[in-house]
């Protein structure tokens, strides 16, 4: 393995150039730290983006910040709280649950498209990325976007590179929409529900008017793994439900909300309430015993109770819980040769919705689709969209789709 | 008409025309295809009416089946194709083409599904913006998304060019509130992107084709995402003596954490023509006037009035009026929804431009614009998304006085590349059509254009759908796609290669 660690878009360009010329397919790394996710890559050169680090600039009032791509996170999240601001996303941090580094970068946090509980109120890290500059598999540095909050210039190619993984351009620099941070949060906690009762209560509190930030349920096999005793000496099933905002705001809706649950119920301040939904973003809850496959199922929230029972009758080892008011599921099943793959895409309702492997080991990874397969015209224009940015096929190949 | 370039009209084309309306006849029979000229004329223009073409032929499908023939037709005989929503686009992005076949998707207005369960409704594109939130209002929901002709713009046109509307930086723009798409691709393939979950499975290409401007496929079904309507809303009436102050006041209120629902400036003279027009109560003693809407619970809504109020102050604003009642609130808005028809009453035409800058500069813009507007011997007024700095100035001429529309398209050329200069784009929300195309230049390199182009490739190999729109130039796919590998020149010389 050579490792090629540019420290300017030009040498970017220079970089893919070569492995043009060379027809040496690479693999793209901001600070590796979700490298397993995806098919296996056997490439013998390595394209090492965390050279290219640094804050751009950043304009609080105007609700911007652009950095370079292979910034770390840590360090821009730690900006952004300086200002009393975040991304609104909520992005996730993996590394615990793949036994990785920490420390991931920018770049990484868009190439995997990552967000977290706050999706079902502020959208997802795509809807925040304004503009970016890159350097596609073509070898020409370009860029689209920009920095303004409202821009339909030409074709929103920020959203194409939010969630491909690395496999149709190097990003080099990034311009990120922010928002102020919540002034103050507090999750209500409903005991005992089952499944069916929790998905309704979380989808009740959605069609409420006040404002969700955050609804998962944690079935109770799960919640004893809860680093909080709150939520780990329930002894049964946690249902959470965050409120965000100003502390009048808060503390008003807290209590309607109340008003309309006859549930057992308890309330996280916030200092425990950023535990326990940092816990459910960063999937801790399901990280041990290392060895178990864990999948993330996206699907209409009503659909998840009747999708997680599926799972569990045909996989009666598996255990899981919903985020995104019961539209996400995160489930471990114990290893075996293909992952229980059929399982958990037979649970998807035709037509809505799609699986993806999040941790397996590498013999699985390679044997089954990691990422949804696709039908056919979609898959065909999916080859063609990785085509028009990477003739060659020089970054990443096959690591979403492996087209023949 | 001023002079713009559009495609070359294709003769082998214009030659086979009986026989194209003879097979789209075949498809679509009835009254669904229109040759006659009086007919057509209806189709000659979009909400850019300075640019008028009567296209080959119009056809109006009313199934999705349907619409999949005449394109896979069309594909099959290189014909092209001019997608067409509700007719109310701002740049041109439904101009015929006097070769092409204009697709008109009026018919496709049925809401198709209402699931209150998962927060969203699948509709057909033809229906109106403001239909959706009619269907879902009795149980307290709205479809977000507002742009000002709401009451006639289809949810397909939205999705084609990723229409904002004055709540777009709390609320997002249609981009931000669509769940899933079905798109039938040039070759009559469809495609379905997203559904009634989150989140791409692949490439996010529900994220690229809203906002395509017609140019990547044609929308057959749309799933957006409906919200609980908040249980208040309050506006507030903020006066200024001079431009600078508002803008700061502005930028204090989001360093403040308020993300307000609404924020919207207007200069002197859209003051003065909305108040002769509608009489909403604003002062005319004032150079900048915001208006700002708090939504949310009645105690949130008090508490934000109260903040933004006393940052107002503290900007020396000249007035601060909090509405009493939904009566004022809605008054408070009327002269602002009201400024384009109020400046189309003090002048015979008027262009409304679209960029959008960082907020920052928006008293060096409004210097340069005045500038301008003396160097070109034009009016100008301006209202302002004031939130997410989407500027729209609108150039008051006549058309019936010589040479005047080409001045003031020159002039509105300048205020655009202004915003480019000042770190901004060429549109915020009405997109690039035929209006802007050939200002693309200006932002972006042809490094830049080709990525985007070959986008377009990808989708269209032909170009067939929609040319002339958006790009400069369009280019041959096959020339886009050569590759320019200097073999001479190994950067990294060392590495190994197998």
């Amino acid at each position: 393995m050579t490792e090629l660690k540019p420290e300017d878009q030009g040498g970017v360009a220079d970089a893919i150039l070569s492995a043009i010329a060379g027809k040496t397919p690479m693999e793209v790394v901001g600070s590796a730290t979700m490298r397993t996710i995806g098919r296996p890559l056997a490439t013998a050169l390595r394209l090492d983006l965390s050279g290219l680090a640094g804050l751009i600039f950043y304009e609080p009032e105007e609700l911007v910040l652009s950095a370079k791509a292979g910034t770390r996170r840590s360090e821009i999240e730690a900006l952004l709280r300086a200002s009393r601001q975040a991304f609104a996303f909520e992005p996730p941090d993996f590394a615990r649950l793949l036994g990785s580094n920490q420390g991931g970068t920018l770049g990484g946090m868009i190439a995997a498209n990552l967000s977290g509980p706050r999706r079902i109120r502020s959208g997802a890290l795509r809807d925040h990325i304004l503009g970016f500059s890159a350097v596609s598999g073509r070898g020409e540095a370009f860029r689209c976007g920009g920095r303004v909050m409202k821009n339909v210039t030409g074709y929103d190619l920020p959203k194409l590179m939010a969630g491909s993984w690395g496999t149709l351009c190097a990003l080099t620099e990034v311009t990120m929409k922010v928002m102020p941070a919540p002034e103050t949060v507090a999750t209500l906690l409903l005991f005992g529900l089952n499944d069916e009762d929790a998905s309704a209560a979380m989808r009740d509190a959605m069609r409420s008017p006040f404002d969700m930030a955050g609804a998962a349920h944690l079935p109770a096999d799960v919640a004893r793994a809860s680093a909080l005793a709150d939520i780990a000496g329930a002894g049964a099933s946690v249902t959470l439900l965050r409120l965000e905002g100003f502390g009048e705001s808060v503390a008003f809706r807290l209590a309607e909300l109340r008003a309309g649950i006859t549930a057992e119920q308890a309330v996280l301040d916030p200092q425990r309430s950023d535990l326990a939904w940092g816990e459910i973003r960063d999937v801790h809850l399901l990280a041990e015993p290392r060895e178990r496959i864990v999948w993330r199922v996206s699907l209409p929230p009503s659909e998840g109770p009747r999708a997680m029972d599926h799972i569990r009758t045909a996989a009666p080892a598996a255990i899981g819980y919903y985020d995104w008011a019961g539209g996400l599921l995160w489930v471990s099943v114990p290893p075996s040769e293909h992952g229980s793959t059929q399982v958990i895409r037979g649970a998807i309702p035709p037509a809505t919705g799609h699986a993806t492997l999040i941790r397996g080991p590498e013999s699985l990874r390679s044997s089954v689709f990691v990422f949804e397969p696709l039908p056919d015209p979609l898959a065909k224009l999916t080859q063609r969209i990785k085509q028009a940015f990477d003739p060659a096929g020089v970054l990443n190949p096959g690591r979403m789709y492996h087209f023949a | 008409m001023t002079r713009l370039k559009m495609p070359a009209p294709d003769q082998a084309t214009l030659a086979r025309r009986g026989e194209i309306v003879a097979a789209l006849r075949r498809i679509v029979p009835g009254e669904g295809v229109i040759d006659t000229t009086a007919e057509l004329r209806a189709y000659e223009t979009d909400g850019l009416t300075a640019y008028r073409q009567v296209p080959m032929v119009a056809v109006l499908p009313e199934t999705v089946d349907q619409v999949r023939q005449i394109l896979s037709y069309c594909h099959a005989n290189d014909i092209r194709v001019v997608p067409r929503g509700g007719g109310t686009g701002l740049s041109g992005g439904a101009l015929p083409l006097a070769d092409a076949v204009l697709l008109g998707m009026s018919k496709f207005n049925r809401i198709l599904d209402i699931d209150y369960e998962n927060r969203c409704a699948t509709v057909e594109p033809g229906v109106t913006n403001l239909a959706i939130t009619k269907a879902v209002e009795d149980r307290g929901f709205y479809y977000a998304p507002d742009p000002s002709s709401q009451i006639a713009c289809s949810i397909g046109g939205n999705v084609a060019e990723n229409s904002g509307g004055v709540h777009c930086l709390k609320y997002g723009l249609t981009a931000n509130n669509l769940l899933g798409l079905e798109v039938a691709l040039i070759t009559g393939e469809l495609i379905r992107l997203g559904g009634k979950h989150l989140d791409s499975e692949a490439y996010d290409l529900m994220g690229v084709v809203t906002g395509s401007e017609g140019l990547l496929g044609v929308v057959t079904q749309v799933t957006v995402r409906i919200l609980r309507k908040p249980e208040s809303a309050r506006a507030l009436l903020i006066g200024f003596p001079e431009i600078e102050a508002a803008g700061q006041c502005v930028a204090d209120v989001i360093s403040h954490g308020i993300i307000p629902a609404g924020m919207e400036m207007m200069d002197r003279l859209a003051i003065a023509a909305t108040e002769d027009f509608v009489h909403a109560g604003y002062p005319r003693d004032v150079d900048a006037l915001l208006i700002v809407e708090l939504d949310g619970p009645a105690p949130e809504v008090e508490h934000l009035i109260e903040r933004v109020s006393d940052i107002a102050r503290a900007n020396r604003a000249s007035l601060v009026r909090a509405s009493t009642s939904e009566e004022e609130r809605l008054r408070f808005w009327a002269g602002r929804k009201a400024a384009f028809p109020a400046v189309g009453r003090i002048s015979p035409d008027y262009l409304c431009m679209d960029g959008t800058i960082p907020r920052r500069n928006l008293p060096a813009v409004l210097g340069a614009m005045s500038d301008l507007s003396a160097k070109y011997g034009l009016a100008c007024a301006n209202v302002f998304h004031a939130g997410d700095g989407n500027l729209h100035p609108l150039i008051l001429f006549d058309a019936g006085e010589e040479d005047q529309l080409e001045r003031a398209e020159q002039f509105g050329a300048e205020i655009l590349k202004l915003c480019v200069r000042m770190g901004g784009v060429l549109t915020g929300e009405h997109g690039v059509g035929v209006e802007k195309r050939d200002l693309m230049g200006d932002m972006f390199s042809e490094v830049d254009l080709a990525h985007q182009e070959r986008l377009k490739c990808a989708f269209d190999g032909k170009g067939l759908l929609n040319p002339g729109k958006m790009f400069p130039v369009l280019h041959r796919c096959a020339e886009l796609g050569r590759m320019h590998v200097h073999r001479g020149k190994l950067p990294f010389a060392d590495i190994p290669r197998f």
